[in-house]
């Protein structure tokens, strides 16, 4: 025990299964834990769309809202429900002093105006021109500011007053590894005493599933657990809409506070394997290694795993080589959540901690029971395409 | 003997390497000589037509083997070059840097040429339609590369072979100064003895001048290019949006020493403070930018008699100049008015992603070759802003200390505090 111990003290969540710790934990932790899904919308694409959700809880001014698109709506009204559940919102002094990291890729560009622009530009072989004339008259002026990375973090500041540092990480799975990495090891060394740390995507957005169909990473048909889906049509991958912050604190910090603490978050581990070097199974398992050492009792690992093939069964392989490992594919429930993936398998990590036991299986023809009281939890991302990272979270 | 720890115990962080590029050309010694001539890299957009647009000048670096290539291959490009000549002149491994990297650069979009592409490779349904479609039949993973946010980097690890997860981060107009931030912090938790920093940003599409110009905050000074950017005037009138890269080799002092480096300067402090008062504008009293300041000076473990200089932010915006300069009266009092206080974007530009990197590098070589480079365009002073902007010409001077200040969109304030020896 340290004082500078990083310890979990506010979950936020919302994911197509509903919103706020409590509500995930019902949800999957009910019997037989069922997806929601979307197959209309986009086919051949299934999604996991976001639930309703009333924004003006989180985000009190209309203006506010307006001037986001709904990732940084998303982002900005799960980084509250973090900050309620943690008792800091609204408290002035604490999030004047409090630092952020946010894992964030871009916003929704304006599905009308591009389509118009791609449309004429069959008959136009001045396509730059065409470019110019309709950007400058159709975009709306702060649809840029909408769309732009660092303004999930900067509606934030605006929205909750969090405004002791904001910083944006980009870079996929590998960008909430990243955040939370850093953010754990800026309360470790004392550099910060709490921190608000996530990341959400939206993928109802045609752009969105672009972003991975150009790898043609997405998986194509009827919904399948991300364990099942080798061999199926397209790239493994199903997406969802969904986002995760933590309120991470120095133990001294949320003692002199008196507060909850889910979890311990103990090692965060990263990693950048040469995937086409042959290494890519061995360089996970050696990550599961370094994250949580290899013990007799059984360890419950909340996998961030995105379906993609090679990349799933690398970690499929690394996780089911290990005995004492039962794992979870949260995507199976959740969808891939890009940015936010990492976080949310931390969160839910830390969730199964706090209340002494295990989920059960999300997919029983893959996943093995997990029985009795969890002491500590491995969180899993490996990137659909490059980048991995582990998180050991610990009951306190 | 130096001492290896600072006022608070902290590993002292050197700069052993810097690599410069941006529109006044390749390369630190050319860059150096071009600043202190006071020359301006701005002109008018050749890259794409500037038919319909209101600002139809830039500071593009159109030098580069992917200068047309679209913002993902030029932003690898300039980091790529700026690295090089930052790890040569550390006398690093460059195939085996041995440290963390952190990267500044622009959020990626798949760029308009490729969307005329996919779009036009396929024949039916809704332009998402058409888009997927073609998508999943390509057979490269090139246009897929292009949109990634983290694959600059990636490649950036390969090049450059630098340990572990490689950090892309944005902080918009601050991005650089922040990537500079991540390093000296991971130096002073004793992750690593050094840490390559990149600030890049070869972003200056149609789209990207479009959209700055919806938020009017583009100079539409199109008829002299080299005069648009007059940070401090009276009649300054907005950015002048431009592309640049910079890189550092940040190192603990002591690893340094140790193998012989020479010690091109020290990064002594790093202060941030995010605004919460508006997307684009600051708050009107300029607290944010202040705590920034401080923070930056008490990290540094110096008082406000204890910078020489400052690299301004000193974008050519109404607003920002007006607030930094309110914001430094502040913290530095009546004393602000004899200190001298230059904006490198008078002649390069805003280059936004990369901006807070480039800075901090002249600001290094502002101390090591003793001279200040000038704010440029200054021929209509304005009146409300009373400072020793370092007026048209270079200025020989000692420079010990330097505070160099990145504001950006978002309520984000970043400032280094530099120094040009170890204590």
């Amino acid at each position: 025990m340290s004082p500078n111990d990083v310890v979990i003290t506010g979950i936020g969540l919302v994911s197509s299964l509903g919103e706020g710790a409590d509500a995930h934990w019902q949800k999957l932790t009910a019997g037989r834990p069922q997806p929601v899904t979307d197959a209309e919308r986009y086919p051949p694409y299934v999604i996991h769309p976001l639930p309703e959700i009333d924004w003006g809880l989180q985000i009190a001014k209309r203006g506010d809202q307006r001037q986001m698109e709904t990732w940084q709506r998303l982002g900005t009204y799960t980084a509250g429900l973090a900050l309620d559940d943690a008792g800091i919102k609204g408290d002035e002094a604490l999030c004047a002093t409090m630092d952020m990291v946010v894992a964030a890729g871009g916003g929704e560009r304006d599905e009308a105006v591009d389509s118009g622009i791609l449309a004429a530009s069959e008959s136009r072989s001045d396509r730059d021109v065409l470019l110019n004339e309709k950007l400058t008259t159709e975009l709306r002026p702060t649809l840029f500011l909408a769309q732009l990375s660092n303004l999930l973090a900067g509606n934030i500041s605006i929205v909750h007053k969090v405004t002791g540092s904001s910083r944006t990480f980009m870079g996929e799975e590998g960008a909430g590894v990243s955040a939370v990495e850093t953010a754990a090891a800026r309360i470790r060394s004392g550099q910060a005493s709490h921190v608000l740390v996530g990341g959400a995507f939206q993928t109802e957005h045609p752009d969105m599933l672009l972003g991975y169909e150009l790898g043609g990473y997405l998986h194509r048909g009827p919904w399948k657990p991300v364990w099942q889906r080798q061999g199926a049509e397209g790239g493994g991958v199903i997406t969802g809409s969904g986002a995760a912050f933590l309120v991470l604190e120095s133990r001294e910090h949320a003692a002199a506070r008196g507060r909850h603490v889910y979890a311990q978050l103990e090692a965060v581990v990263s990693g950048r394997s040469r995937r086409r070097n042959g290494d890519f199974d061995s360089s996970v398992a050696r990550l599961i290694d370094k994250a949580a050492a290899p013990a007799d009792r059984p360890l419950l690992a909340m996998s961030g795993a995105s379906g993609a093939h090679t990349a799933t069964k690398a970690e499929k392989s690394a996780l089911d080589s290990n005995n004492s490992i039962a794992s979870r594919g949260i995507a199976t429930l959740t969808g891939h959540m890009k940015e936010a993936q990492f976080p949310f398998a931390v969160a839910l990590a830390a969730l199964a901690v706090d209340r002494k036991a295990g989920y059960p299986p999300f997919d029983e023809a893959s996943e093995k029971p997990f029985e009795g009281i969890p002491q500590s939890v491995l969180a899993t991302a490996v990137g659909y395409h490059y980048f991995e990272g582990m998180a050991l979270v610990a009951a306190d | 003997m130096a001492r290896y720890t600072d006022h608070l115990g902290r590993p002292v962080v050197a700069v052993t390497g810097i690599g410069v590029v941006t529109s006044l050309g390749v390369g630190k010694a050319d860059n150096w000589n071009a600043l202190t001539s006071g020359k301006s890299g701005i002109h008018p957009i050749v890259r794409f037509p500037v038919d319909h647009l209101n600002t139809r000048i830039a500071g593009t670096v159109d030098f580069l083997a992917s200068s047309q290539k679209g913002a993902s291959a030029l932003t690898y490009e300039l980091a790529e070059t700026a690295a090089q000549e930052a790890v040569a002149e550390a006398g690093v491994d460059a195939g085996d840097f041995g440290g963390p990297l952190f990267l500044a650069s622009p959020p990626m979009e798949l760029d308009w040429s490729e969307r005329f592409s996919l779009y036009n490779a396929g024949k039916e349904g809704s332009a998402a339609d058409r888009l997927l479609t073609v998508a999943r039949g390509l057979n490269s993973l090139d246009i897929f590369d292009t949109s990634q946010f983290g694959s600059i980097a990636d490649r950036l690890a390969d090049r450059f072979g630098t340990r572990g997860l490689p950090i892309t981060l944005s902080t918009a107009c601050a991005s650089g100064a922040t990537a500079i931030q991540l390093g000296v912090e991971a130096i002073r938790r004793g992750e690593c003895e050094r840490a390559l920093s990149i600030g890049a940003d070869g972003s200056a599409t149609a789209e990207a001048l479009i959209r700055f110009s919806l938020l009017s905050a583009l100079s539409t000074h199109n008829d002299i290019p080299e005069k648009a950017s007059k940070p401090f005037s009276k009649d300054r009138d907005g950015f002048v949006l431009a592309e640049g890269s910079a890189a550092l080799v940040l190192e603990s002092l002591e690893s340094a020493l140790a193998r012989g480096a020479k010690v091109l300067g020290i990064l002594r402090g790093c202060g941030e403070k995010a605004d919460d008062f508006h997307r684009t504008r600051s708050k009107p009293d300029g607290s944010p930018a202040i705590a920034a300041v401080k923070a930056a000076l008490d990290d540094a473990g110096l008082g406000v008699d204890g910078i020489t200089y400052v690299n301004a932010h000193g974008t050519s915006t109404p607003e920002n100049d007006k607030m930094e300069h309110m914001s430094l009266s502040t913290v530095f009092g009546e004393r602000i008015r004899s200190m001298p206080i230059s904006s490198n974007k008078s002649m390069i530009g805003h280059t936004l992603s990369a901006a807070g990197a480039i800075e901090a590098a002249f600001s290094l070589m502002t101390m090591s070759e003793s001279v200040i480079p000038p704010t440029i365009n200054y021929d209509n002073p304005d009146p409300a802003i009373e400072l020793d902007v370092v007026p048209n010409t270079k200025r020989s001077a000692e420079v010990a200390t330097v505070l160099s200040n990145s504001f950006g969109f978002g309520g984000q304030n970043t400032c280094l505090v530099m120094a040009r020896d170890p204590v």
